[in-house]
């Protein structure tokens, strides 16, 4: 199955944000926007939510943290007690560095393979690259043309009228 | 970019001269409670008097406070250099709307030394128990009874703590640090004049310097003026964890002081990424101070040594367990609180959290510096009263005076800062 998408090339960051406004104002849906670098403030503009990634952070980082105290108090208090430096068996000071330590491991993890799930991010990923010039010094808007469309005349003159100094058309095969 | 002028209005000054007034009433009255009662304790124990365990003299917990407060205080005044140098060493940015803020804190350092030489100058014995001549004589008078309060361990640290030597290297800190405070402060004003990237090249170098001297001199001041409280005991952390304490104090006020000038209609252009980044500072080093305490805490606690954990069991169960509430508080307020309400995101974008948790943070490092200083001295008689908040009081009033006097002497947005741009367009 294919798609058609016009691809409109900017050369300007500020053009370009006030373009995605003006495009997105006119009631256009925007695909994606392809950058060489992260642009600041383009979020806002594109009105992608706000990631959720850091309650995740917190959930694996209180899991890795009950995880420790639990594990350690268990082993040490329970399972096979020991007297250790003349400590008590379950000595919370002497715990802390490995609750610290499984807390910032299941954070990070966690984070990262929710990020991997998240994004779809696997090996054998495709990515359809519209236009290779988006890993140098342009920006590509890509707006996909809905089934039925074949006059791309109007699209075409929204994003020229925005600043784009070329539009193109693409077809992906998905 | 337009100067933006503070305007202290005289009723604004009224209110910290009021702050100042109350401080010393309520001072007086606690210093007129404790002599009578004092006095009252020793009349009817004389014989425990004579013996030396009297309920310590009123002047003793006062040099105490004003110990406390002039080290507590002096130490934010630094930071504010400090954080300005940090500034300018890392080419940030983001902070040059707000560099202002810290650069005023520092005209406080000149007081700060004042009251330091003098408090020690006067109060020196009943602060510091290894001014006593009498630990230093292996003998008495005559040559050849040994002296019972001879105290070997004290007697083989003179060669680092003795009065002059003392007296040389606390000159030698506040001299070092008004100087590169002055310095910087003038290439600053100049900047606003003249323009140029010059003072600001200029300024980088000089920070450099300063750098090299507070990494030095903020750990030395910290043995000096707080950890050879307690002479026997010492600690290789304590530098460290003076350090954590100061800076942290000194962000939780540089945050304080903008929110407050913003919210006053000043600093017009500080928007919620610049309090975004100080929210930042305050929530990560309220848990680096956590780690150095941790640190220092595990360490004694784990090797049990009797030499070094009497700093701790005088803390906690020690004293009759005087101390135990502010240890708890101590952590609870220092770290469990910041870290929890300054997690999220908008919590540090926003004016009344960021508030809530540096108010916080300035009285439980407050009391830190109490846990600090109070149990190697007082002991049980220390606490809470009136001569401790009307003192705090006291500080709080000059410091608010000279700080604020030193906002209203420049425009509070650097004008020619090469990086002014930058900081108006921050983004996070």
């Amino acid at each position: 199955m294919t798609k058609k998408f016009v691809l409109g090339i900017y050369d300007d960051e500020d053009v370009l944000l006030q373009a995605i406004e003006n495009v997105r104002a006119a009631g256009t849906k925007i695909y994606e926007v392809f950058s060489p670098y992260p642009i600041h403030g383009i979020d806002d503009v594109l009105g992608i939510k706000r990631s959720r990634l850091p309650i995740v952070a917190f959930f694996c980082g209180l899991f890795g943290m009950s995880f420790a105290l639990w594990m350690q108090i268990w082993m040490l208090g329970f399972d096979w007690p020991m007297i250790i430096g003349g400590k008590p068996h379950i000595a919370l000071p002497a715990f802390i560095p490995v609750t610290f330590e499984l807390t910032v491991l299941c954070s990070a993890f966690g984070m990262v393979i929710t990020f991997f799930i998240v994004t779809k991010l696997k090996p054998s990923l495709k990515v359809n690259v519209f236009d290779k010039r988006s890993t140098d010094d342009k920006y590509v808007m890509a707006i996909e043309v809905k089934e039925g469309v074949t006059d791309i005349s109007a699209l075409n003159n929204l994003l020229r009228s925005n600043g784009a100094i070329e539009v193109n058309e693409k077809e992906v095969t998905k | 970019m337009t100067e933006e002028r503070l305007i202290i209005s005289r009723k604004t000054n009224n209110k910290f001269f009021l702050m100042i007034a109350i401080g010393v009433v309520l001072l007086i009255a606690g210093i007129i409670i404790a002599a009578l009662s004092g006095g009252h304790q020793a009349e009817g124990h004389g014989e425990a008097a004579a013996a030396g365990h009297e309920a310590a003299h009123w002047s003793k917990r006062l040099y105490m406070n004003l110990w406390l407060n002039n080290v507590y205080f002096t130490g934010i005044a630094l930071v504010g250099v400090f954080f300005v140098a940090v500034q300018y060493v890392a080419y940030a940015g983001w902070s040059v709307l707000i560099k202002r803020i810290p650069e005023a804190m520092g005209y406080y350092l000149p007081i700060g030394g004042a009251v330091m030489l003098i408090t020690f100058l006067l109060g020196g014995h009943d602060i510091f128990h290894w001014t006593h001549d009498y630990l230093y004589n292996q003998f008495l008078e005559d040559g050849v009874t040994p002296n019972p309060q001879y105290d070997p361990i004290i007697a083989g640290k003179a060669p680092y703590l003795n009065f002059w030597f003392f007296l040389i290297r606390m000159v030698a800190y506040f001299v070092l640090w008004i100087l590169f405070f002055n310095w910087l402060r003038r290439n600053s004003l100049n900047e606003d004049l003249n323009g140029g990237t010059n003072y600001y090249h200029k300024s980088i170098r000089i920070s450099a310097m300063f750098l090299v001297v507070f990494g030095v001199t903020s750990s030395t001041s910290a043995w000096d003026w707080v950890l050879s409280i307690d002479t026997h005991w010492f600690s290789t952390m304590f530098g460290w964890y003076v350090f954590a304490s100061w800076w942290v104090s000194g962000l939780a006020v540089i945050t304080l002081a903008v929110i407050i000038l913003k919210q006053n209609g000043y600093l017009k252009m500080v928007n919620a990424n610049h309090l975004h980044d100080l929210g930042k500072f305050v929530f990560a080093f309220s848990i680096f101070w956590t780690y150095i305490w941790f640190s220092q805490f595990m360490l004694v606690w784990y090797a049990n040594i009797p030499e070094e954990s009497i700093y701790f069991i005088e803390r906690l169960g020690g004293n009759g367990g005087h101390f135990k509430w502010i240890f708890f508080v101590n952590l609870l307020i220092n770290f469990a609180f910041p870290f929890l309400v300054l997690m999220t995101r908008d919590a540090k974008r926003q004016m009344i959290m960021l508030k809530i948790v540096t108010i916080a943070i300035l009285i439980g490092h407050w009391l830190d510096f109490y846990l600090m200083m109070m149990p190697g001295t007082l002991r049980t008689d220390a606490g809470i009263g009136f001569i401790e908040i009307g003192t705090t009081l006291i500080f709080l009033g000059v410091f608010l005076i000279t700080f604020t006097k030193g906002l209203t002497k420049a425009s509070l947005v650097p004008v020619n800062h090469p990086f002014l741009e930058e900081s108006v367009h921050h983004h996070v």
